[in-house]
């Protein structure tokens, strides 16, 4: 009894002095350890006569109890001690630079004809593709543009022989001779990609983006190209009105041709699109003319529809307001950086197509 | 087409402004390009003579020219033509005048050093042609005009309309005007021949001869004989300046304004240089003769010339000659009105890069039936106002006119528009447009007017009726959104997939040309074939790229001289292997240059090395679906990367297509191009090459199961010859067992003390875990062995102890 007693009083007092991690320890081992002064007492318990080992059971655990616990709170003291000790040396300027990281930019041209196939999506049109080099037939003949057709000459066309059989598309249209050939009607189509006319000057560009547009059933008319186009416009300029104006045209591939144009209005030196009283043009279409149908074996007194050709990069320009189109292909860092969209925003539907 | 309200209302009769003008224009289908508001300031414009030129005493290619604008004084102006003489009669703008073709404002200038008092302008600077080479010449005639305003006061504005190649009825004011008349502008204006009497014959015998691939096929002709030749009245000159051009003697602005008026196009010879007769013929090779031009062209068998006993006069419908050409003292004339078929006129005009206002209307195709209304109309004006007699009109024709049917079924108008008309209208308006209607059962029997060429089916009067009735009266139709096949195939969503995943990477998207500089092409060409283009825009844009390199090096480098060092540019899309169509790959090409890091307080500064494009072009073939684990990857690539730093990536050991190179950029390369970088690294990912899962990526995940059994790391260091592959060590070690080897790492490579010369060690880290078990000492021990051994049998390694 007395035994346990003076631990327990010798030790509370050894605790109450200032002691380090070190001293803690070794005071611990000296009790708990495998031969420490406490553990031994454990031993004992069987030694003990019965009648008094209940109670001596009872005492020992108390005391261990107590001075577990005041190590514990020292050694815990000690430790925040230390780490306080530490937390104040290891202040550092958060306000210099964190590790550089590039972003990387999606294109305006790019994020464009995601955004018109997101829109066309929606109305049932699917994406096609064709060659950037086509041969002349699919290019004007198959169009309806024989040779010695004076619209040949408002394409400036590049070509890759002398006898002008290959040359490099001068608009998305032949992709139509080619989805027509390829399959049956019915047809819903857009086509986007790049196009060439030789013609380089400050509004013009070697090379440019179309987006091609086809829909060819029973019974698709006029009407129906009209709400087409208005619902595109007005879904890509992220407007709930749209001026709109179709105007007679010719192109050699659709008849009835129209030429479309957009109410504009310039406000503090920006384009605002769907107001004001200037018309600005932006896409050319038609109902396909019989004889394109003809030259793709769909017979023209079943089916007939219509196709559109827009220009992407003026589309891009329009919206994001941009104003030369050769600093689009020119790569100029700062330009790209600038105008670029970050690869996370990929327009859709219901996220919308712009931030 | 230019044209004035003015001259509109010679055939038409309106009341309305020139603002509904203008709207109603556009609305049918007859473009206003641009009007060309004249206000009093083309006052300002006056018939000027040069007295005096002097040399510029600062400039060599500069005169000072005095000149006398009708003053006491005369006006100094520096002038750089070449034909400002002495003695010329010309046009002057006076400071604060608006020169039309600039819209600048004149002001008092010092031209290197000598004050200009206004300007002396040329043909193109006042609208009047494309002329810009010199300064405008005036006839003799204009000197008593001296002082006064060149333009005539006119209230109509120059109106330009952009008139479509199928429309060459519109290329006259008279067609302009009848189509306005059918959409309810106005009326037409029915003008009665003025008789004329016609009593002489034509005594210059025309023939043409039938041949293959005669252009010609109607020839009229009339003799006017004892003519004067003189300056035009006022009031031709007056119309022919106000739609911009410049007036020249009677009988060319006669020939000219009828042309503009009805669209007849004609032409004046001086009868007296004809040399009996008039042959209408193909040229023969080699032909040649001198043009209005004054250019010699040179001809190509089987051209339409007119010619006489001696030779070429002219190119029939596409440019007169200088020999039979009409002066102030022609006394006798032979006018033409003939019809040349447009393929002849085009193909011709073609081969000699001519462009004339004849051969414009000829190739879009003239009236045959306007042949004696053009002449008659044109000598009527030339007796009047030069005198003479004329003869009567003789036309020689190979081929007669046919006129053109059209069965319309009213119905059909609704069908293709979606609006309907009355029929009654549709029978104004096509009466309106000239077509003669009979009324069928089923149908309008219609016969086209000859002045419409471009009129043969039924679509094409679905597009008069809807033309003139008005595209506002066509509804929008809501489209449905219903999709009943995807928009995009599994190779574009790959397409898009890929684009996004590398700018992901920090890579700046460019879209360059599809042509580029062949020099530069030459670099990355390797044995593919060169496609030239034969007319490229200039000689640096002059092939198809056969790789996308070639443009993103030529731009990296203008970037780099724009003062940006690190910088990661890529391009998707097109590069060429032939010219024929489908000959085209569709390739993302990535290029860096420059440091990874550079000037950082907290990283250590080093070059980007291919091992970060590696990572960026692996890590985006796994993102984009690809299991990494099981790409092979070896150093063949092709010339333009560096041959010890760079390779190629398959998607698996089947070695089928590659999918991607990576690496740096020969050296030699960047030295020929002068590029200034620490190390430019580039990749190349071929789409068509990636292999299409017909599975989705949903059926392709495998059933989710893991090990919670504890896993225990273990290190190796294997010594082996320096030309073994580290993914040889790799594959030998994820072969041992597949279902317990799950991690396998390299965390060091070493070359030099304690590791023989031609050796290298490496350390690899490989986790080892089982599905079924906590693996004892004993199964790691053996695990080990095979290991180890596996490792030395197979790829002459040691372990290192």
């Amino acid at each position: 009894m007395s035994d346990l007693k003076k631990i327990k009083d010798e030790f509370i007092s050894k605790l109450k002095g200032k002691l380090d991690l070190a001293e803690l320890n070794q005071i611990k081992s000296d009790l708990f350890g495998k031969n420490g002064l406490v553990s031994s007492q454990f031993k004992k318990i069987g030694t003990i006569d019965a009648s008094e080992r209940k109670k001596f059971a009872s005492d020992l655990n108390i005391i261990k109890d107590e001075l577990q616990d005041l190590i514990n709170l020292k050694i815990n003291e000690i430790e925040k001690a230390n780490i306080n000790e530490k937390l104040a040396k290891e202040k550092i300027d958060v306000t210099l630079p964190e590790r550089s990281f590039v972003k990387g930019k999606i294109h305006p041209v790019s994020q464009t004809i995601d955004e018109i196939s997101s829109i066309f999506s929606e109305i049932g049109f699917s994406v096609e593709e064709g060659p950037d080099v086509e041969n002349e037939y699919n290019n004007f003949t198959a169009l309806n543009t024989p040779d010695n057709h004076p619209a040949r000459d408002m394409h400036d066309t590049f070509y890759l022989d002398e006898k002008k059989e290959r040359l490099l598309r001068t608009h998305t249209s032949p992709v139509q001779i080619r989805t027509m050939l390829k399959d049956k009607p019915p047809f819903k189509i857009i086509a986007p990609g790049r196009t060439y006319r030789s013609d380089s000057d400050q509004t013009h560009s070697p090379m440019f983006h179309q987006v091609e547009g086809l829909h060819i059933d029973k019974n698709i008319n006029m009407g129906h190209l009209k709400g087409c186009l208005n619902y595109f416009i007005k879904e890509f300029f992220e407007v709930k009105k749209i001026k709109m104006r179709f105007r007679p045209s010719h192109f050699p591939f659709t008849e009835p041709s129209a030429e479309v144009d957009i109410g504009y209005e310039i406000k503090d030196g920006k384009i605002i699109i769907g107001e004001g009283d200037q018309w600005l043009e932006i896409l050319g279409c038609g109902m396909v003319h019989p004889n394109v149908l003809k030259n793709v074996q769909v017979d023209p007194t079943k089916f007939q529809g219509y196709a559109f050709g827009i220009g992407i990069d003026r589309l891009a320009m329009l919206k994001y307001g941009i104003n030369d189109l050769r600093a689009f292909f020119d790569c100029d860092y700062r330009w790209l950086n600038h105008f670029g969209f970050d690869p996370l925003d990929v327009p859709t539907n219901y996220r919308g197509l712009s931030r | 087409m230019k044209i004035t309200f003015d001259w509109l209302k010679d055939h038409l009769k309106t009341n309305l402004k020139e603002k509904d003008l203008l709207e109603q224009l556009t609305n049918i289908g007859l473009e206003v390009e641009s009007v060309e508001i004249l206000s009093s300031d083309n006052q300002l414009f006056k018939v000027a003579k040069i007295i005096k030129t002097e040399k510029h005493p600062n400039a060599d290619r500069l005169k000072v020219c005095e000149v006398n604008v009708g003053e006491k004084e005369l006006k100094k102006v520096v002038c750089g033509a070449t034909n400002a003489s002495e003695g010329l009669i010309t046009i002057y703008a006076p400071p604060g005048a608006i020169i039309p073709k600039t819209n600048t404002k004149l002001e008092i200038a010092k031209i290197r050093g000598v004050t200009s008092y206004g300007m002396l302008c040329s043909e193109s600077e006042l609208n009047l042609s494309d002329e810009s080479d010199g300064i405008t010449e005036l006839s003799k005639k204009y000197e008593k005009n001296i002082g006064k305003s060149y333009f005539s006061k006119s209230k109509s504005n120059l109106i330009d309309l952009s008139i479509t190649p199928n429309r060459p009825d519109c290329l006259g004011v008279k067609g302009i005007a009848r189509d306005l008349a059918a959409s309810g502008f106005g009326r037409l204006i029915i003008s009665k021949e003025k008789k004329i009497k016609l009593k002489t014959k034509q005594t210059l015998k025309v023939k043409i001869n039938k041949e293959k691939g005669q252009g010609c096929s109607a020839f009229g002709s009339c003799l006017i004989k004892n003519v004067k030749n003189t300056e035009s009245p006022q009031w031709l000159k007056d119309k022919l300046i106000s739609v911009g051009q410049k007036p020249i003697s009677a009988i060319v602005d006669i020939t000219n304004y009828v042309m503009l008026d009805i669209n007849r196009p004609l032409h004046a010879y001086d009868a007296d240089k004809i040399e009996k007769g008039i042959i209408v013929r193909n040229s023969k090779s080699g032909e040649e003769f001198t043009a209005l031009d004054n250019k010699i062209y040179k001809l190509e068998k089987g051209m339409c010339v007119i010619s006489d006993k001696k030779g070429v006069l002219g190119l029939g419908g596409i440019i007169g000659g200088t020999r039979s050409g009409t002066e102030f003292d022609t006394k006798n004339i032979l006018l033409e009105s003939a019809y040349f078929d447009p393929r002849s006129i085009r193909n011709t005009a073609k081969k000699l890069n001519l462009d004339t206002d004849a051969k414009f209307r000829f190739e879009r195709g003239i009236d045959p039936l306007s042949i004696e209304t053009g002449l008659k109309k044109a000598a009527l004006l030339i007796q009047e106002i030069c005198g003479g007699e004329v003869s009567k009109i003789d036309i020689q024709k190979i081929e007669s006119y046919k006129t053109k049917n059209i069965n319309f079924d009213v119905n059909s108008f609704e069908n293709i528009v979606g609006f309907k008309i009355s029929e009654k209208e549709i029978q104004r308006i096509l009466t309106d447009l000239g077509f003669v209607i009979k009324k069928e059962k089923k149908f309008l029997k219609l016969t086209v007017p000859s002045w419409r060429p471009d009129i043969s089916q039924q679509i094409d009067i679905i597009e008069e009726l809807v033309r003139i009735s008005g595209y506002n009266k066509i509804k929008t139709i809501e489209p449905i959104k219903d999709r009943s096949k995807s928009t995009l195939t599994q190779t574009q969503r790959l397409f898009h997939f890929l684009q996004r995943a590398i700018a992901s990477k920090g890579y700046l998207e460019t879209i360059t040309w599809s042509f580029t500089d062949q020099s530069y092409n030459d670099h990355f060409r390797e044995t593919n074939k060169e496609v030239k283009i034969v007319n490229p825009i200039s000689s640096e844009l002059g092939v198809l790229r056969n790789s996308i390199f070639s443009n993103l090096i030529m731009y990296m480098s203008k970037n780099l001289d724009r003062g940006f060092k690190d910088l990661s540019i890529f391009e998707i899309g097109p590069v060429f292997t032939g010219s024929n169509p489908g000959e085209q790959k569709t390739i993302v090409c990535g290029l860096s240059a420059g440091k990874k890091s550079r000037l950082s307080w907290i990283d250590k500064e080093r070059n980007i090395d291919l091992f970060d494009a590696k990572r960026d072009v692996v890590q985006t073939l796994s993102e984009a679906g690809y299991n990494s684990d099981h790409f092979f990857i070896d150093s063949k690539t092709p010339n333009y990367y560096h041959p010890g730093k760079s390779g190629r990536i398959f998607l698996d050991h089947s070695k089928d297509k590659v999918a991607a190179y990576f690496g740096e950029i020969h050296p030699n390369i960047l030295k020929k191009i002068d590029i200034k970088t620490e190390n430019l690294i580039g990749f190349e990912i071929f789409l068509e090459n990636l292999k299409l899962s017909r599975k989705t990526l949903k059926d392709r995940k495998l059933k989710f199961a893991v090990s919670d059994f504890q896993k225990s790391e273990r290190d190796f260091a294997f010594v082996v010859n320096k030309d073994v592959e580290a993914q040889e060590l790799i594959s030998v070690i994820s072969n041992v067992n597949p279902n317990l080897i799950s991690n396998i790492k390299v965390f060091d490579v070493y070359e030099g003390q304690n590791i023989p010369d031609n050796q290298k060690s490496i350390a690899i880290s490989i986790t080892i875990q089982s599905l079924e078990k906590t693996l004892n000492d004993k199964d790691l021990e053996k695990i080990n062995n095979s290991i180890i051994e596996a490792v030395e049998d197979k790829t002459g390694a040691k372990i290192r102890s």
